[in-house]
């Protein structure tokens, strides 16, 4: 029998540009430009990727475009293809932490996610879902992005565990993130330590929910926001050596 | 009857043989299901996920090769099909299989695969690179069985027009090639288990080995054309064995059943067996199918 307390799902309302990431640790009164996030020299003026932390030679092959938010169908075509992207979520088969070994019964006969259309897949290009397993390391937080900006747009992030949500036990460690949701934009919390397969599988249960209801738009956030979130995630990420978006 | 007609007749054909092949797909990731004891996706779950992938807002290439692979593969897919006759004595149904012989369908086969090569190459993931020098060293060792096959009932009916060797294969069953020429069927039945790349010869998209293979670097709506070309081509594959070595068919529900029951050997086959690693499949093919070829040619030399 599953508890309720064990389904504790929160929908993830998407952070207001006006957010301070909590590790900033500065003072609110101070001027806005002071704060990291606001800093874009990583763009140039007319918004192109400078790819900084490249070297010079390597600059030329990799795009210099921001991304863009998508357009979507008419209605009737949106609804038809939402329908089509909540009954075949291909995982992103990656285990970014402790959680990640909730994922692997969930293929197995006992759970079985494959009856409902899911399957794992091993590379970014083809998956749609993200599943964040646990807590986030920054070492973590770099491939992370890096996956998660190679994936195909519509895009969906599923944060698994307290540490994912808000750094659970890892709360003060010095190289752990504490929201994921500041660097990507994630749709559904399933919280837990650890969320039992059953938990996994309803946080599924209302992803698919939200995507049927055209509420699953962080592709399309993070194109919107996208300095915001690329600021914070250069905040955390010191030795930034990839380009500024991985196309 | 006119060109533009046969055209039309053959896009509906080739319509029937998508979905026909499609929906064996989903029959047969149920079949493995059933049998590894899980309920499975549903049978309609490969429609599903073409629609999910050509729905993608985005894609990305990696330049022409990389754009052009999964069109050089669905124009295989379709080529293969195009010159084989789907029902035997029905002029809507026969695509353009007067044009061509069985060489030009082997061609087709092959030809599918090396342009996906190409393209597969220019993603520049080292798994695809892997992968395709497995696919083409595998592709060339079930070649040379198939082949030997072919060979040899061409050399029976003395005749490489598909449409003569189902014709002589009219009359009750004892007539089929399965009967009249076993041995070719067995090395052409071996050399299936290698072309539908189910275990053991899952070699090239060998799961948790070197995930996907080829199509590594393929998203999007280029998966969803490599997806439906292995709805096509599996069709196509199964009309032609079914009609080279099981007698043909006249209607669609005994199409549909020889082509389900050809299919069925290499599900058992693959629902039994671990995978081979590169070297034994290549040496296998290289082995007993080979020489039960070589004895069926000689015998009809004789």
């Amino acid at each position: 029998m599953i508890e309720d307390k064990d389904l504790d799902i929160q929908e993830e309302t998407p952070p207001p540009e006006s957010v301070i990431p909590a590790e900033a640790g500065t003072d609110p009164t101070e001027p806005a430009s002071r704060y990291p996030f606001h800093n874009t020299e990583w763009r140039s003026e007319d918004c192109k990727l400078r790819n900084e932390g490249l070297p010079e030679e390597e600059r030329d092959w990799f795009a210099d475009a921001r991304p863009q938010p998508a357009r979507t169908s008419n209605q009737i075509m949106e609804k038809f293809f939402n329908w089509c992207r909540a009954h075949s979520l291909w995982i992103l088969a990656f285990g970014t932490g402790c959680g990640a070994i909730e994922l692997r019964p969930l293929v197995t006969s006992r759970y079985d996610i494959s009856r409902l259309g899911m399957q794992m897949r091993p590379t970014p290009r083809q998956a749609s879902v993200f599943v964040i397993g646990g807590y986030v390391s920054i070492k973590t937080l770099k491939r992370i992005v890096r996956s998660y900006e190679q994936m195909q747009g519509p895009k969906f992030v599923v944060a698994v565990c307290s540490c994912a949500i808000n750094g659970g036990m890892y709360w003060d460690s010095y190289n752990t993130i504490k929201r994921i949701d500041e660097y990507i934009p994630v749709d559904v919390y399933v919280t837990g330590c650890m969320p039992r397969p059953e938990a996994v599988m309803a946080g599924f249960t209302k992803l698919k929910e939200l995507i049927m209801a055209g509420k699953a738009e962080g592709q399309n956030l993070y194109a919107e926001k996208f300095d915001w979130y690329k600021a914070n995630q250069k905040q955390v990420i010191k030795d930034w050596n990839m380009p500024d978006y991985n196309w | 009857m006119s060109l533009t007609l046969r055209l039309v007749w053959a896009f509906i054909s080739l319509g029937v043989v998508t979905v026909w092949g499609l929906t064996l797909t989903g029959i047969v990731a149920k079949i493995f299901a059933r049998v590894q004891g899980r309920l499975g996706p549903p049978v309609w779950q490969p429609f599903i996920d073409i629609i999910k992938n050509n729905a993608k807002r985005t894609a990305i290439t990696h330049g022409v090769m990389f754009f052009l692979g999964p069109v050089f593969r669905i124009a295989g897919g379709i080529g293969t099909y195009m010159f084989i006759p789907v029902l035997f004595g029905n002029i809507y149904f026969s695509n353009f299989s007067m044009s061509g012989d069985l060489l030009l369908v082997m061609y087709f086969i092959f030809f599918g695969q090396l342009g996906m090569a190409l393209g597969a190459g220019e993603g520049g993931h080292p798994y695809s690179a892997i992968a395709v020098a497995r696919g083409l060293a595998q592709m060339t060792a079930f070649e040379v069985p198939f082949a030997l096959s072919v060979i040899s009932i061409a050399i029976q009916y003395g005749s490489l027009n598909i449409i003569d060797i189902v014709a002589a294969q009219q009359g009750g069953f004892l007539t089929w090639t399965l009967f009249t020429n076993p041995l070719a069927v067995i090395a052409a039945m071996i050399a299936m288990l290698g072309m539908n790349m189910h275990n053991p010869f899952s070699l090239v998209i060998a799961p948790n080995e070197i995930p996907m293979g080829p199509p590594t670097e393929y998203q999007a709506n280029y998966l969803g054309l490599l997806a439906t070309n292995r709805g096509i081509f599996n069709g196509a594959k199964l009309v032609l064995f079914m009609n080279l070595f099981f007698g043909g068919a006249t209607n669609i529900p005994v199409l549909m059943a020889k082509t389900f029951g050809i299919y069925m050997f290499s599900v058992f086959v693959g629902a039994a067996f671990p995978r081979f690693r590169a070297e034994d499949s290549i040496r296998f093919f290289l082995k007993y199918p080979t020489l039960i070829g070589i004895v069926a040619v000689v015998i009809w030399t004789i």
